[in-house]
């Protein structure tokens, strides 16, 4: 670890009321699963020292319906998602994703609230979420908001959450047509993305999102409308090119990133020709 | 703090944000765990907490208060899993090993193949070409070797 564990304060919370006054009365980042923080801690790019441990509030943990949507709860790990029937049947989009977003060592800890709440372009879960037009569910001691995904991201690592929230669960209302996610990363799992991918079929037309594509993942309403209104792949994939810029970093170039892009939704256009038996 | 190694309960003295793997290591003295990458992706500081894979260098100790934690010593030292390891030249530089064995932990009694690959695909290994080790765990749970598991390191 880069950093001096003496700088280091992790304060654990027992019950979720706790963990709010907690965050209330003093900046806390919180610490689920921890697969992003001590990533984080080990190579020295944060500067937080002080931490809240929320792993222990198991009434944040489980899936459940409330009417037509699937309430899953902020500490759900990617193992719970993947075991789910519920997941496995309504949204299987998220079962793939969970499947390819590390190893089982990764799964059993990496949390869906932790993955949006990390705000990372790169997130796996997030390309879902924004398809299923997922609802975050953020409490602090003041009460509860609820923030649709595309309203949550501001920019590159930043997010609408306050500093005295803490997401407690994320809402996905019903998905209707043939959904898809395809990450292309260096391996099939335990690889951050180049490029990853998530896209529904719907009788509205489709819904198309991107991770690692921009300082967000995004959706693409411009390709989206383009798709719904007839126009030919060809022509969809010219509209995607204007879409979204990606970047070269560490990981790619823009330039694969790019043609990558455009190979997902025409893989996405075709896969999804077919209507679902 | 309090937790369970191996069987035996521990107190140790770590500040709860140290890493579950360093308190193994420099406070427990049990070295099999290795740190490899530092960040969650070649899983060769594999442990089992309460039976489950995680990777023990993100992890800070804190969260494993009251749990049972499982390292390679905890399968004391000969278990057929490791002879097999061994003899079929499963490992090479080692550094992966106590963390790939303890991963196939959590195998089922009759995996296929393809249950290994999923069940091991968080441990990487940069020596063997991975057929070496899917053939002693194959041998292990007493399952046949494909001819896919079985060319590498046999000449």
């Amino acid at each position: 670890m880069r950093i001096g564990l003496t700088e280091l304060n992790l304060r654990s919370a027992a019950t979720l009321d706790e963990a709010l006054e907690i965050l209330r009365d003093e900046p806390r980042r919180p610490v689920a699963g921890a697969t992003d923080v001590y990533v984080a801690l080990n190579f020295g790019t944060t500067t937080d020292r002080k931490f809240l441990d929320i792993w222990a509030l198991d009434e944040l943990r489980g899936i459940s319906a409330s009417g037509d949507s699937i309430v899953i709860g902020a500490l759900t790990t990617y193992t719970d998602l993947l075991r789910s029937r519920e997941i496995q049947q309504r949204l299987p989009m998220l079962a793939a994703a969970s499947q390819l977003v590390g190893g089982a060592q990764i799964q059993n800890r990496g949390t869906i609230g932790g993955n949006v709440a990390n705000a990372s372009p790169a997130g796996d879960s997030l390309p879902v979420l924004f398809v299923a037009e997922a609802v975050i569910v953020a409490r602090s001691v003041e009460g509860e908001r609820r923030i649709p995904i595309r309203e949550f991201y501001t920019g590159y690592r930043k997010s609408v959450l306050r500093q005295d929230e803490l997401i407690v669960s994320v809402e996905i209302p019903p998905v209707t047509g043939r959904q898809a996610f395809r990450k292309v990363g260096t391996r099939a799992a335990q690889a951050i993305s180049k490029v990853a991918f998530a896209g529904v079929r719907g009788p509205e037309g489709p819904r198309l999102s991107y991770g690692s594509v921009g300082p967000t993942v995004v959706r693409v309403p411009m390709t989206e409308q383009a798709l719904a209104s007839g126009a030919g792949i060809d022509e969809a994939a010219k509209v995607l090119a204007t879409e979204i810029k990606p970047i070269d970093d560490v990981r790619s170039t823009g330039e694969y990133r790019m043609r990558v892009a455009a190979n997902l939704l025409r893989w996405f256009w075709k896969e999804t020709a077919q209507p679902q038996h | 703090m309090n937790f369970k190694l191996n069987g035996a309960t521990v107190n140790v003295a770590a500040n709860p944000a140290a890493r579950l793997l360093d308190v193994i290591r420099e406070e427990c003295h049990l070295t099999g765990t290795k740190e490899g990458c530092g960040e969650g992706e070649c899983g060769a500081c594999t442990v089992l907490v309460d039976g489950a894979p995680v990777c023990s260098c993100i992890i800070p100790v804190g969260q494993v208060a009251g749990a049972e934690v499982t390292t390679i010593e905890g399968l004391g030292g000969d278990h057929p899993l490791q002879k097999l390891f061994m003899n079929e030249v499963g490992a090479q530089c080692g550094i992966c090993t106590p963390g790939m064995i303890m991963a196939a932990m959590t195998l089922s009694d009759k995996p296929t193949l393809d249950e290994i690959k999923v069940t091991l695909a968080g441990n990487l290994c940069r020596c063997t070409g991975y057929g070496a080790i899917y053939r002693a765990v194959l041998k292990w749970r007493g399952m046949p070797v494909p001819d896919e598991a079985g060319s590498a390191a046999t000449a």
